[in-house]
């Protein structure tokens, strides 16, 4: 990376204002178009069917009375999508997931897809698909999954990472273990102890978008397709990896997005939707309906977690120790093992452990959601932190600030930490009013901390210079949270212009190089990063051009306040050249002036949160009510601070539904049994206080402007903050998420009989 | 001579080893090394392996120097959402 990206404290002119995003007027009168509402001429409607099955084998696929109705275009099936994935378990899983192949893995698995006129042809062309199953033994709940003699999801998956390797087969694809020490010395070492299994229920990101795209193979062998996503660049490399395109043929658009959370990270319709476009030889736009969103893409883990957790008497945690079962669907991946990353690292401990284990069940493939994992195993350690301090006799918040992590602390996942903020966060929290303020009858206050590691990635970013000194920012991460009002406020801030000069758009895949995906929380750190390197290079430009206009060596060029500005010797009476004089005089300077970015953008910096929040809890519905929230985070550089602050109370409500209602209801038949809004409760603004924000800003050593990442973190401590405060009102520990009213009834029963 | 500790799944892959010494100018470097000692780690390699020098994380930088007193540690390659 030829770029220093070395943090230097400078006085920001427009960096941390708050202009009004560039994209809020279209949104907010309904011109912004989303992924359905592209439209091609000649387009037709794709429908997709799905397994009614938790696990069936395949036996046979009838098409023919679909084939034959009219309007139909096209009907595909596995066949339709051969394996060209040439041994790469990843890709071929994603390849399975998106179109069954001998075998359906879970109540919503796509068996076969139909391109037709219109919708409604579409639909009966579905009901005319005839899918010979036979039904096998299915497990969907973590727990039973892995108990001996539980149905198989595979039979040849044998637990990896355990040496030697398992005779048997099993749920548990893999083993990961992290920590450091003796935990067995450590508890030998305590006065007190907490020891308790937790549980979380799987959960979607619950996007209010669904997914949508449309694709149109073209005769020249060449496709395009517009999908809302976030990473269009990665979903054109997995799509043309499945479909055998080359990539430079397939280009890709992303639409505006309504939420993705994680969950528009993996592809689901896109390659379906392309594999019908090539065979109908047409256009075919593919939505989502509501219940296949949750029935067949993204949901989170459910999870099952064993904590034990013990101190000395002066509050000095000895050891930690968690065992961590995690859901992934049907198909192996790393959820528990982040799980397992991530469950103590708030900490510094002397003697801590953390093993993961990755279940395979039939429910829909895991994908990821916001701080993926973090938070499930934050609701387990921060649940039992909080019952030790309560055992010791301290206060939660002086028992987190006297354990916690600190700038060369070895964190339980290996390296040594920098600079980090959860010491600050924790030290705002005990100073902040909220902790102060009384509590009424039946009210309980709760607070826990959160962790996530951000990163970054390839990112690549073009900035051109208009005639008129207007500048286009061209980036290739998707808008997701207001990225385009951040990152013109960046390009002003080292251009030296007004943000209302700058107008920031996301190109497609074929006018700019590849990006990575849009998560990680990395998008307004990379594409800041890069865009401060395009823009100091269109810089090093517009000096060479200001040096020919004036007829002077470049090295008497600097530029400063958008001008370029002679120095030295014999050039103090010339007056400054505006970026506008610069630009106008371009095309008899050398052309266009652009300056163009391509880096990896690593050291993102981890992040961490503190959250407070008060409930009162009905006693004799068992419902809560959240009547304050406080999200204390670390920013490093609030680029935008309205969006950051959105990112905060965005990812507290997300929390706050998780840990009160949001929860995949299976049948013993191993079907879904809420796939939609209305008996999946998603909080709605009835049931949100205003959640408060306190932005700190204690700045990443490896960012130009110290800016880190925030859009996963917030989602980290609620489950944890509103458990802790549940118990504290109703009197007894729960420890299992949703707390929806019928567990606190249950858990209100158990406190009167005991 | 850098001194690299293998972390949960990355460990699992060199026959469980958790600490190895490897003469590495660069993570390239490394990751060659490293790939032809323990065959087991190649497919983690390639498919991303995240690498902290001194507890900042890097991903894809291969060029990235390593300095010999450096703490690095080998992590499974992140998930984000």
């Amino acid at each position: 990376m030829n770029f220093d990206a070395k943090f230097a404290a400078k006085k920001f002119n427009s960096v941390g204002t708050r202009p009004v995003r560039p994209d809020g007027v279209d949104k907010v009168t309904g011109r912004a178009r989303y992924g359905a509402d592209f439209n091609m001429p000649g387009q037709l409607a794709g429908a997709v069917l799905r397994s009614p099955h938790a696990h069936a084998k395949i036996k046979k696929i009838d098409v023919s009375k679909a084939e034959k109705l009219k309007g139909v275009k096209a009907v595909i099936t596995a066949d339709d999508l051969p394996d060209l994935t040439d041994g790469d378990s990843g890709l071929y899983n994603i390849l399975d997931n998106c179109m069954a192949r001998g075998r359906a893995l879970y109540d919503g698995h796509a068996v076969a897809a139909v391109a037709a006129i219109d919708a409604r042809t579409a639909r009966e062309a579905l009901k005319r698909i005839k899918v010979t199953y036979q039904v096998l033994p299915h497990v969907t709940d973590v727990d039973e999954a892995v108990a001996p003699g539980a149905p198989l999801v595979h039979e040849d998956v044998f637990t990896s990472g355990i040496d030697p390797r398992p005779k048997k087969p099993s749920n548990v694809a893999k083993r990961s273990e992290y920590g450091h020490g003796d935990v067995e010395k450590g508890f030998k070492q305590a006065d007190f102890i907490v020891e308790r299994r937790y549980r979380t229920e799987q959960t979607h990101q619950g996007y209010i978008e669904p997914h949508a795209c449309v694709a149109s193979f073209n005769a020249d062998g060449t496709a395009d397709m517009w999908v809302c996503t976030q990473g269009h660049f990665v979903f054109r490399q997995t799509c043309a990896d499945l479909l055998g395109i080359d990539v430079s043929k397939l280009r890709v658009t992303s639409s505006e997005i309504g939420g993705g959370f994680g969950g528009k990270t993996h592809v689901w319709i896109e390659p379906v939707a392309l594999a019908l476009s090539r065979k109908a030889g047409r256009p075919v736009k593919l939505v989502m309906p509501r219940e296949d969103v949750f029935r067949a893409s993204g949901p989170t883990s459910a999870t099952s977690i064993d904590v034990r957790i013990c101190a000395r008497k002066d509050g000095t945690i000895t050891a930690a120790q968690a065992d961590l079962r995690y859901s992934c669907g049907p198909y192996r991946d790393m959820w528990a093992e982040l799980g397992a990353m991530t469950s103590f690292a708030c900490y510094d401990l002397a003697n801590v452990k953390s093993v993961g284990h990755e279940v395979l069940v039939n429910r829909p493939k895991t994908a990821a959601y916001r701080a993926p994992s973090a938070p499930m195993a934050a609701f387990a350690v921060e649940s039992a932190i909080d019952e030790l301090a309560h055992e010791i006799g301290m206060d939660p918040v002086e028992f987190r600030i006297k354990n916690a992590a600190k700038e060369g602390t070895k964190s339980s996942y290996g390296p040594v930490y920098g600079p980090i903020g959860i010491g600050p966060t924790l030290d705002a929290a005990r100073d902040h009013p909220h902790m102060a303020a009384a509590l009424g009858k039946n009210q309980g206050r709760g607070m826990a901390c959160g962790f996530w590691f951000n990163f970054g990635g390839q990112t690549c970013t073009d900035l051109n210079i208009g005639l008129d000194g207007t500048v286009t920012l061209a980036v290739g991460t998707v808008d997701v949270g207001g990225a385009r009002a951040s990152l013109s406020l960046v390009a002003a801030e080292e251009l030296g212009i007004s943000y209302d000069e700058v107008k920031a758009v996301v190109a497609d895949t074929s006018t700019l190089g590849y990006n990575d995906m849009t998560d990680g929380s990395r998008g307004t750190f990379s594409s800041s990063m890069a865009t401060i390197s395009a823009a100091r290079n269109a810089i090093g430009v517009m000096k060479e051009r200001a040096a020919a206009m004036w007829d002077i060596p470049v090295e008497d060029v600097v530029w400063e306040d958008g001008h370029a500005k002679a120095t030295g010797a014999g050039h103090g009476n010339l007056p400054p050249l505006s970026l506008k004089e610069i630009a106008a005089a371009a095309p008899k300077t050398g052309g266009p002036i652009a300056g163009h970015s391509e880096l990896v953008a690593d050291g993102a910096g981890v992040s961490f949160a503190t959250h407070i929040c008060d409930v009162e809890v009905d006693p004799d519905t068992g419902a809560t009510k959240v009547l304050r929230y406080t999200v204390i985070q670390d920013a490093g550089k609030a680029v935008h601070p309205d969006y950051v602050e959105g990112q905060y109370q965005g990812g507290a409500a997300q929390g706050i539904g998780w840990a009160l209602n949001e929860e995949y209801i299976y049948g013993k038949d191993g079907r879904l049994q809420n796939p939609g809004f209305l008996d999946y409760r998603i909080p709605v603004c009835s049931d949100l206080p205003m959640i408060d924000t306190q932005i700190l800003e204690i700045p990443n050593p490896n960012h130009p402007y110290g800016v880190r990442g925030v859009g996963e973190t917030s989602i980290v401590p609620p489950l944890a903050a509103i458990a802790n405060a549940v118990s504290n009102a109703v009197g007894v520990r729960l420890a299992h998420i949703p707390m929806s009213p019928p567990r606190i009834l249950a858990a209100l029963d158990t406190k009167k009989k005991d | 001579m850098v001194e690299v500790t293998l972390w949960g799944s990355v460990g699992s892959a060199a026959g469980g080893n958790k600490q190895v010494e490897v003469e590495a100018k660069n993570i390239r470097e490394l990751f060659a090394k490293l790939a032809a000692e323990y065959p087991g780690l190649e497919p983690l390699i390639d498919n991303g392996i995240a690498v902290a020098i001194d507890g900042v994380i890097y991903r894809d930088t291969w060029s990235k120097e390593l300095p010999e007193d450096a703490e690095i540690v080998l992590l499974p390659r992140l998930a984000g959402g």
